[in-house]
């Protein structure tokens, strides 16, 4: 019996009635992809926030399991227990790539942080795993010292995941990771994500108001709406045969292009 | 009650000013490499000139002390020669060019070549005390950051160095860890000093007028400078000896003579140099 990554018990932050989110209940297992989606308020965001101990709840608990079969419930944790488990076993993906990058240091030395960071102190070594990590993300080695700033947007998002997965974390917390990139380089992404997450097996949790990233990415599927997860389960079932209202409407609005 | 006088207080400072300065000393002592605040004064000449050191000299010095002052080693430049006579006047302190002679030395950007000794105190002028803010904008962060020992930044910036240059081409301000724990900037001193700050026997005091932080690094204490394990921390080397005194071993200045562009090099240093010039001229 595998237990949970990270399990959340009534989770609750309120900004204000129906802002935040209420007593949210998740389970995470490894290696799986857990999709969060809502309209725009309805306290996705939030909630991932929660998650990745960025920001403390009201109420509620989290516990994680670490890479030694640690328990540690993350609304007790201390601040710097929670930014080295921000260094060693999260990944936190940004919507903007300028929130996640250092934009004047080069790709290079953007991997490398992570790898300092946690006391690597060879400039062979981070160099070679740096440059084998970008080629794993598909970006050409070549502009190994070259600045983020003058990547395009995609390329800059993949830099961003490159960054986060090189000290092998164990759960990735993403915020609409395709926003503001177009069609073409979303596909690219999605298709790079999904062959990491898969050769990997690392847990994901996923938030987006995309249904199409949802259905390609994620396992499982919750549904928010004001704060609360109305609906959730397999990501197909979700999405094939929704319950609430609210999810059918959702499901509906997805814009056929036949 | 303070009687009012027509001259300035001992060392231009008001007592209270002084104390809390002592203060502020006094725990950054005890906390080597960390940054302590302190409510620093307007003090009469501009920031950036040395303020900040003129502070920690003026709460520290006594009556018996004699002082030396260097700007980028030099004795007689304009900053040196102003901030000895401040000293001169204000507190009637003794002043000397003798590195062995002084109790106090006020420096900006340079350790003396004459190795320093016990009962010597070293203070230095800090224009940006937080070696993290070149990579961390914010003061808060930065804080953090030191106080939870992430220096993975630091790191990176050596490794950008290597990336463009070959080499860690940082060469003044280099980043070294104190008794193991705080990171620090040394001030601009050119990281040929650096090895110097390492065990030395003399207190080493730090004072930044602008930012209105103090560190010091009490004597004995182990100064490490970072690098990494294929590109170790190296000093300055010249091909060349001191023009004038023919020191090999020294920190050199490459000084333009002419106007057709003939250089020389000498020692940065003066009272060290002068001293050479004498001893071999008999």
């Amino acid at each position: 019996m595998v237990d949970p990554i990270l399990s959340a018990q009534n989770l609750t932050k309120s900004y204000a009635p129906e802002q935040g989110c209420f007593s949210i209940e998740l389970d995470v297992w490894p290696g799986e992809v857990l999709g969060i989606v809502g309209e725009s308020g309805s306290g996705k965001s939030t909630l991932l926030r929660l998650l990745s101990g960025q920001e403390y709840p009201d109420n509620g608990s989290i516990q994680f399991k670490t890479r030694d079969h640690e328990s540690i419930d993350l609304t007790e944790a201390t601040e710097s227990t929670l930014r080295y488990l921000g260094r060693t076993e999260f990944g936190i993906i940004h919507q903007n790539p300028r929130d996640g990058l250092r934009l004047r240091i080069s790709a290079g030395g953007n991997i490398g942080e992570r790898l300092m960071g946690i006391g690597q102190r060879h400039y062979g070594d981070i160099r070679s795993i740096a440059s084998q990590w970008m080629r794993e993300v598909e970006i050409d080695p070549g502009r190994i010292d070259d600045k983020p700033l003058n990547f395009s947007g995609g390329m800059q998002q993949r830099l961003q995941i490159a960054r986060n997965l090189v000290t092998n974390p164990r759960l990735i917390f993403m915020d609409e990771p395709t926003g503001g990139l177009d069609v073409s380089v979303q596909a690219k992404l999605l298709d790079t994500l999904k062959g990491l997450v898969q050769e990997l097996g690392i847990a994901v949790i996923i938030v987006t108001h995309d249904m199409g990233v949802a259905r390609l990415l994620a396992d499982r599927l919750l549904v928010m709406k004001n704060g609360q997860v109305i609906e959730s389960g397999l990501t197909d079932q979700v999405l094939d045969d929704p319950h609430a209202a609210y999810t059918q409407q959702l499901v509906a609005s997805i814009l056929q292009v036949n | 009650m303070i009687p009012e006088s027509d001259t300035y207080n001992f060392a231009y400072l008001d007592e209270q000013t002084k104390r809390m300065i002592r203060r502020g000393l006094l725990k950054a002592v005890s906390v080597p490499g960390l940054q302590i605040p302190f409510g620093g004064r307007e003090m009469p000449l501009p920031y950036g000139w040395g303020t900040g050191g003129i502070q920690v000299t003026a709460a520290v010095i006594g009556e018996d002390d004699c002082l030396k002052v260097i700007d980028q080693g030099a004795d007689d430049t304009t900053n040196a020669v102003s901030i000895r006579r401040f000293f001169a006047k204000t507190a009637s302190v003794a002043t000397t060019e003798v590195t062995e002679d002084a109790t106090l030395i006020q420096t900006r950007h340079r350790i003396p070549e004459t190795p320093l000794v016990a009962g010597q105190i070293l203070i230095y002028q800090v224009p940006i005390p937080e070696p993290l803010r070149f990579i961390e904008p914010r003061e808060t962060e930065t804080r953090k950051m030191h106080a939870l020992s992430e220096y993975g930044v630091m790191h990176v910036k050596l490794y950008e160095d290597i990336a463009q240059f070959g080499q860690i081409a940082t060469a003044y301000a280099y980043p070294v860890l104190v008794n193991g724990r705080y990171v620090m900037d040394p001030s601009p001193i050119p990281k040929f000093d650096n090895p110097k700050m390492h065990q030395n026997p003399a207190l080493q005091l730090f004072g930044a007028g602008r930012e209105k932080r103090l560190y010091a690094v009490p004597p004995y204490t182990d100064v490490e400078s970072l690098d990494f394990e294929d590109h170790r921390f190296e000093v300055q080397s010249w091909d060349e000896n001191c023009a004038l005194c023919g020191s090999n071993d020294t920190f050199l200045d490459e000084v333009i003579v002419d106007d057709a562009g003939s250089r020389m090099f000498v020692c940065s240093d003066t009272h060290f140099c002068n001293r050479r010039q004498e001893l071999s001229n008999g």
